[in-house]
């Protein structure tokens, strides 16, 4: 087949059909199901660069470096299983997702109008969790203890320094929890006594908070089950919580854990704090179904969601056992809702979303609670937007630079080598189709170090053909005839075109295990080009001049 | 039309002109390395890709916004650094970031005060890039693996497919590339990202096939008949003179697509095609006036080796 130049020029046309056909089923496919209907069909993918988008680098958060290797490596695989079914149905062009190394996961989503959006469906963990609120009276009377814990873990200096922080109308709490009364009430009158009082009562006042630094800032909750802390204080409070001598202190089973409204008291803003069980007695393993909705009474935004035959028992069952108690919602830590249980609850149930919501965000929640939750945090080790205005000029712009650069290249090699000249750029745009049709086939993405790397492989291809060409006029110098000048020069030049191929192709392919993104396009790239470089100077020029010798006598002179 | 025919230069005897050329550009760009070591803290300017840190783009719509403007906006003496983009009024903004901040609020806080000053019309963010420090710190090990790793493999590939020394050579003149290319990038400061070091390691492969292409040659004229008894510098000479034609159109070719990409390829590769053109064309100088005398050097102290004891082809046996 390779013999005759019939049989040669056969195989050229498959090959070029083959790559033409490779760029026209991507371009067909490239707007699959689930795209937005802003998605514009390609031939070839884009990368983020080029077309806008954003790209992730996440990591299993490990804080106390406390997991083993394949512990890490195993939640990875469930992150990435269930990242992949959020982005599915959040509808993305083509996304990409990959572990990397062995505890992180690259997500890479093209052409996304809402980064934040995105962002949160991937980052949300979606850990729904149902406890049982607790009567304060336990919390209360452990408080003492965990101030006292305070106190002696951080050191007096350091909470009175923290203690400046707390700021004025705050002092009289710790009364008002040890005597009761109205909350609103009580904080403004004392607020109005401290005003009244001088600058000497206010330090006194202050050196006492700072024995009592947590229970300082809590006042006595809306609900039962709950404190109310400023919002200005929440920064504190949550400090101290999170210090393993105060959740040591706590009261056995119990925690302490925060709303996610902010109420409205007054003229100040509290978050509320519940005093909930530390475990859950339902988690959202036994979730099957999520759905957002407006709640019609309130005009909220809500979502429904369904347990499983098993949760619904189990739910049941605890309920029945609990009415008149409350139960928290608890998603991620936070506290959406907690109802009063008025009769045992079957298999459905909803979360508040609170006012003002907007129903998108319901949406998204019920996308990434019926997507699972995640098994751990996930930290962004690395993040990179593009928009699409950026991308759009660097598509243009690098367009424009290569189309310039390959009509130079045609005038070089045309105006010094003339008829040899005109075959090799046949054989470069024979080439340059192999190369699409290549990227096409390996679905690989085009960035623009891509576009840079395409270019720079034209130039490898063309210096495949001057080697070869240089060859031939070597050999004509030294008198050989026309034909056993070209076989010459094709087979002297071999060795060299191979070692320099394959010195670059090493390279290339250490640049795509070692690169991420771009500098991996550019490495894909490089590597197709090198290799169609090599197929099309050593078999389509060849045959496009066995075609130009044809009828030509040996001794006849050619045009290189 | 042909350039070069017939040419007869004596390039290995002028090694030594191009070895004090070598040796300076190299001292030079170590000199400024160790001068960046001590004002900016690190030997090479380098971009959030590997120090972790935040980047902020940010473009307006007028062209007549001057970094000034965005500097005063942004805190004045407090701002972050920012760097013009390209032509128009485009902005890079270096904002620091603390532990555990997400680029989304650092993102926020820049337009936040850009639109305290400018109006939020007129301008909008068109890249953010965020990289933990720790990503930063092992992609940084990760570049030079790669590099050193590069060497390894074509050191191997080379000392198979032609002998030990071609490879010594091969790699020398390639460490000789690297170098001048990172004093070139520590004396004018270019920033030193992703893109950067894939367009050292294209540089590396560049260098490597123009190396071999001469190395070819040489090879094949010693394999010659009566080629042994030839002076070696002369037989280099010949080798170097004979593919001349190709490099010169080759690296011609090359060039001129780069500096089509430099002049309109627009500024997101702008650094990346200065880096390229410069390889390129050091790595072609290499190639005749480095590796070619490395080989020669090796050759001298320690002998062909291989070459000879390989083939110890008996004399023909004369009467």
């Amino acid at each position: 087949m390779f013999k005759t130049v019939r049989g040669r020029l056969i195989v050229i046309v498959a090959m070029m059909a083959l790559a033409g056909w490779q760029l026209y089923s991507h371009y067909r496919s490239s707007c699959g199901e689930g795209s937005p209907p802003s998605c514009v069909k390609r031939p070839l993918k884009l990368g983020l660069d080029l077309q806008g988008g954003m790209h992730l680098v996440l990591e299993v958060a490990d804080p106390d470096n406390t997991m083993t290797a394949a512990a890490k490596a195993d939640m990875i695989d469930r992150v990435d299983r269930i990242i992949r079914t959020r982005i599915d149905e959040f509808g993305v062009e083509e996304p990409l997702i990959q572990k990397a190394g062995n505890d992180r996961l690259i997500v890479e989503l093209a052409g996304i109008s809402n980064e934040a959006q995105a962002k949160n469906i991937i980052q949300t963990a979606a850990y729904l969790e149902f406890k049982l609120v607790q009567p304060t009276a336990d919390m209360e009377a452990a408080l003492p203890r965990i101030d006292r814990t305070i106190v002696g873990t951080l050191g007096v200096d350091s909470i009175r320094a923290l203690g400046r922080d707390i700021g004025g109308g705050e002092q009289g709490n710790i009364e008002e929890l040890l005597f009761g009364g109205d909350t609103a009430a009580a904080s403004d009158t004392t607020g109005g006594a401290v005003d009244t009082a001088g600058a000497a009562a206010r330090d006194s006042a202050s050196a006492e908070n700072a024995l009592r630094p947590f229970s300082s800032l809590l006042n006595f909750g809306d609900a039962p089950g709950t404190f109310l802390v400023a919002v200005e204080d929440v920064p504190l409070a949550e400090q101290f919580l999170a210090m393993p001598e105060v959740q040591r202190a706590m009261p056995r089973d119990q925690v302490l854990q925060w709303g996610s409204d902010v109420v409205g008291r007054g003229a100040r803003n509290y978050k509320r704090l519940y005093d909930l069980t530390e475990k859950p007695f339902l988690t959202g393993e036994y979730l099957q179904n999520a759905v957002a909705g407006r709640d019609p009474q309130f005009n909220q935004s809500q979502v429904q969601f369904e347990l499983s035959r098993a949760g619904g028992r189990m739910f049941q069952r605890f309920t029945g056992q609990h009415v008149g108690d409350y139960l928290a919602i608890v998603l991620d830590g936070e506290v959406m809702s907690a109802p009063v249980i008025r009769d045992r609850i079957g298999a459905r149930g909803q979360i508040e979303m609170g006012a003002g919501t907007p129903l998108e965000e319901a949406r998204d929640l019920a996308l990434v609670l019926r997507a699972g939750a995640l098994p751990a945090k996930l930290n962004v080790v690395e993040e990179r937007t593009v928009g699409p205005s950026l991308g759009k000029d660097s598509i243009d712009q690098g367009s424009v630079a290569g189309v310039v650069g390959i009509v130079l290249v045609v005038l070089i090699m045309i105006s010094y080598y003339r008829m040899a000249g005109i075959l090799a750029v046949m054989a470069l745009g024979v080439y340059v189709l192999f190369v699409l049709g290549g990227l096409a086939g390996f679905n690989a993405t085009l960035t623009v170090p891509g576009i840079a790397g395409l270019i720079l492989s034209i130039g490898m291809a063309v210096d495949a053909n001057v080697l070869i060409f240089e060859r031939i006029r070597e050999e004509l110098t030294a008198g050989r005839a026309t034909r056993t000048a070209v076989d010459e020069g094709f087979s002297n030049a071999l060795s060299a075109i191979v070692d320099s191929n394959i010195t670059t192709l090493l390279t290339a392919l250490i640049l795509f295990n070692f690169g991420t993104g771009p500098v991996k396009g550019f490495a894909v790239t490089l590597s197709i080009g090198i290799v169609a470089s090599f197929v099309s100077a050593i078999f389509v020029t060849r045959t496009f001049f066995l075609v130009y010798l044809r009828g030509k006598k040996a001794s006849d002179p050619i045009s290189i | 039309m042909r350039f070069f025919q017939g040419a007869d230069y004596h390039f290995i005897e002028r090694r030594k002109t191009a070895y004090v050329f070598s040796g300076t550009a190299i001292l030079i760009g170590i000199a400024a390395m160790v001068f960046n070591v001590f004002t900016i803290g690190s030997w090479q300017l380098y971009g959030v890709d590997f120090t972790g840190g935040s980047l902020v783009q940010v473009r307006f719509n007028s062209n007549d916004v001057t970094a000034g403007q965005v500097r005063d906006a942004l805190g004045g003496a407090q701002s972050p650094p920012i760097t013009k983009f390209g032509e128009n009024s485009e902005f890079v903004i270096r904002a620091s970031l603390e532990d555990g901040m997400s680029i989304d609020s650092v993102a926020a806080g820049v337009e936040r005060q850009l639109s305290a000053a400018f109006g939020p019309d007129a301008f909008s963010v068109t890249r953010t890039e965020l990289v933990g420090a720790k990503v930063g710190g092992e992609l940084q090990q990760k570049a030079l693996l790669a590099v050193l790793f590069s060497f390894v493999l074509t050191l191997i590939y080379l000392a198979i497919r032609f002998e030990l020394r071609f490879g010594l050579a091969a790699v020398i003149a390639t460490a000789h590339d690297i170098l001048i290319t990172l004093g070139f990038l520590a004396v004018f400061r270019v920033e030193v990202d992703l893109p950067t070091v894939a367009a050292i390691l294209t540089i590396v492969g560049y260098s490597l096939n123009d190396t071999i292409i001469v190395f070819d040659r040489i090879r094949e004229n010693m394999h010659k008949k009566g080629a042994r008894k030839r002076d070696p510098v002369e037989l280099i000479d010949e080798s170097i003179n004979e593919t001349l034609p190709r490099t010169v159109l080759t690296s011609g070719t090359t060039l001129a697509v780069l500096l089509a990409l430099l002049l309109l390829g627009g500024d997101v590769i702008r650094n990346f095609t200065v880096v390229l053109i410069l390889g390129i064309a050091i790595g072609t100088y290499s190639s005749i006036f480095v590796a070619s005398p490395a080989l020669l050097e090796i050759q001298k102290r320690w002998g062909e080796g291989k070459i000879r004891e390989k083939k110890p082809k008996p004399e023909p046996a004369t009467v």
